[in-house]
């Protein structure tokens, strides 16, 4: 059957139909795509303005005073007064950015360095019960944190580490070591051997040779890695309410940013200050935008690539 | 290899490997311990209850109604996200038909891929401040403000989006999207550059329009990704801890009256307030168990034929 299938498939009909299309469709696709044109650049637009609307509506919102914003959703600015922000800085903001970034200063180089150790013997050196350590490290991602977090905080209790900015970055590195082991060890599979034998051949020690020739040619998959955490530990919220809460009448707060806004929220409402607050967002997504324009690609391919687990 | 190996292999995982074991692993382990005790907080002492957690799980109506708002979610977000994300990723990938005859993105696109990848970046409690402005219940919330100019909603009598139990799940599904779409479009845009373009030229020469070629060429060629995303989505619709227990009512949100309630506010209101740790531990496994399932059953509902390109 399949062979006068084939014979008669270029037969039929092949001669008229190219010049009827020729003729014909163009111009009908053209018309066609006028009206999807302006229909689906439309939508992308509308999408566009809803992205960016709220948050133009909100920075806009920290210059107008308080009776402003009760009054109606929209007017302009009185007066660009900028001393919101030092106000909002004051108000706990700066607090809240400093613990941040210490937290960050000590889990970001952490996570990076412990990570990149585990990934790099993981990937490039035989031994028993290698294939179940990696598989045991990657498993930790696929539990939700929440079975974890009852008993993580009498962990971090125990270890009297609660409300102490090395016991949340000691956290954040473990919570983290899952998908960084994952993603750099399948960068370093990929580099190649041939360098890594040259430099034994020299003499050099496995560890000088991870330090001064492996690291530096990860470069491009620590970045990504790195910025992902960066991203994600900035960002994280469900274990700094549990760990880092006051633990007695003079342990002093030392909320997280993201804490912090919440905080802010909460007290703002009733001390109907919400310029402050407003400020004090805008504070925090300013890292956020300079980080991302900045490093546009490579936030998008970092980000993307933890679904490819 | 070398002596010396086993050493260095040693020394280079022993911090991953117990700060792991420390902080993830040893937690996960003893919630499912914990989680048959009637442990409460503070308390040295606990005793051994058997499954009388699971039984009182059941039993408690705040629990198994969160479950019926995580299902909500997890039957919507995934579906609205995807949906907007493949056609916005479509027109900008393949919308384009330039006077060439070429396939392309429309014009602009790299700029609405910027715009809308940019919320990802944002911490979900930025999220909750900026959608609580907007959602607020006087003439002074973004969205109300934009209803009343409109003329859809009385000025004298506003919505309160997040207290009509009517609205506020889909409120939140709202923020879900609006955070995920770029996410998703970025993921999807990724998958569809890799289809060769010669296969939508050839379509467009056998004229197919941009439905039929999105239909009959890009879907099934990015199955894969969908599935991800799917998954993913189905997760995190699982979670919603921060946003819900932020931005709605209550101790650990879930208000109107418990409306709006999901399985993580339930848990960690009864972990952190009322201090009945066993029980929390219960609902993390009950969490860990219906994860698994949402995964295992979305990957089975979403399987195809792979088809290679």
């Amino acid at each position: 059957m399949s062979a006068p299938l084939k014979e008669t498939a270029p037969a039929q009909g092949p001669a008229p139909r190219p010049v009827g299309r020729g003729a014909v469709r163009p111009g009908d696709r053209r018309g066609e795509g006028v009206v999807l044109n302006v229909f689906s650049h439309g939508f992308l637009a509308l999408w566009a303005v809803l992205i960016v609307l709220p948050l133009l509506w909100l920075v806009l919102s920290s210059f107008r005073t308080d009776a402003q914003i009760g009054g109606s959703a929209f007017g302009w600015p009185r007066n660009w007064d900028l001393g919101v922000f030092s106000r909002a800085w004051e108000k706990g903001i700066g607090d809240y950015f400093t613990s941040t970034v210490v937290v960050l200063a000590i889990s970001v180089p952490l996570t990076m360095l412990l990570g990149s150790m585990a990934a790099y013997v993981l990937a490039r050196y035989e031994f028993r019960g290698n294939r179940l350590l990696y598989y045991f490290f990657v498993a930790g991602a696929m539990f939700p944190v929440f079975l974890a977090l009852v008993p993580l905080f009498f962990m971090v209790k125990r270890l009297d580490m609660l409300n102490t900015y090395h016991g949340l970055a000691l956290v954040y590195v473990a919570y983290s070591l899952p998908f960084t082991v994952f993603f750099l060890h399948a960068f370093f599979r990929t580099l190649p051997t041939a360098v890594f034998e040259a430099a034994v051949l020299d003499g050099a020690s496995h560890t000088r040779t991870f330090f001064q020739v492996m690291l530096p040619m990860a470069k491009p998959g620590l970045l990504s890695v790195g910025i992902f955490n960066t991203l994600g530990q900035w960002n994280q919220y469900i274990l700094p309410t549990v760990l880092m809460q006051p633990q007695s009448g003079d342990d002093p707060e030392r909320y997280v940013l993201t804490q912090g806004l919440i905080q802010l929220q909460q007290q703002q409402g009733y001390a109907s200050d919400l310029p402050v607050l407003f400020a004090g967002v805008t504070i925090a997504m300013v890292p956020m935008l300079v980080v991302y324009l900045s490093f546009q690609r490579q936030v998008q391919a970092g980000l993307t690539s933890a679904t490819l687990k | 290899m070398r002596k010396g190996q086993h050493r260095f292999v040693a020394g280079f995982l022993f911090f991953p490997v117990a700060l792991y074991l420390i902080f993830v692993i040893w937690p996960y382990v003893q919630t499912f311990g914990y989680s048959l005790t009637d442990w409460k907080g503070q308390s040295q002492t606990f005793d051994f209850v058997g499954l009388d957690n699971y039984t009182a799980l059941f039993e408690d109506d705040v629990f198994m109604g969160a479950i019926g708002h995580n299902i909500l979610f997890l039957v919507f977000i995934p579906v609205i996200t995807i949906l907007l994300a493949l056609f916005f990723a479509f027109m900008l990938n393949a919308g384009g038909r330039g006077r060439s005859g070429g396939v392309s993105g429309v014009a602009g696109s790299t700029y609405y891929r910027v715009v809308y990848f940019f919320p990802q970046v944002l911490s979900l409690a930025i999220l909750a401040v900026l959608f609580g402005a907007v959602y607020r219940s006087d003439g002074g919330g973004m969205l109300n403000g934009v209803l009343i100019e409109l003329g859809l909603v009385d000025e004298n009598n506003p919505v309160e989006w997040l207290n009509e139990p009517d609205f506020v799940l889909w409120a939140l599904i709202a923020v879900v999207v609006w955070h995920g779409v770029g996410f998703y479009l970025v993921l999807f845009s990724a998958a569809m550059q890799s289809i060769p373009r010669d296969v939508y030229e050839a379509a467009l020469i056998d004229g197919a329009g941009r439905a039929q070629s999105f239909f009959r060429i890009t879907l099934p060629l990015l199955w894969d990704s969908v599935q991800t995303a799917w998954v993913y989505l189905g997760i995190a619709a699982m979670d919603m801890f921060i946003l819900v227990s932020t931005m709605t009512a209550g101790d650990y949100g879930g208000g109107p009256d418990h409306h709006s309630e999901v399985m993580s506010t339930v848990m960690m209101r009864n972990f952190l307030l009322y201090g009945r740790s066993g029980y929390a531990c219960a609902m993390g496994v009950v969490m860990l168990l219906l994860t698994l399932i949402v995964s295992v059953v979305m990957l089975r509902a979403t399987r195809r034929e792979r088809i290679e390109f």
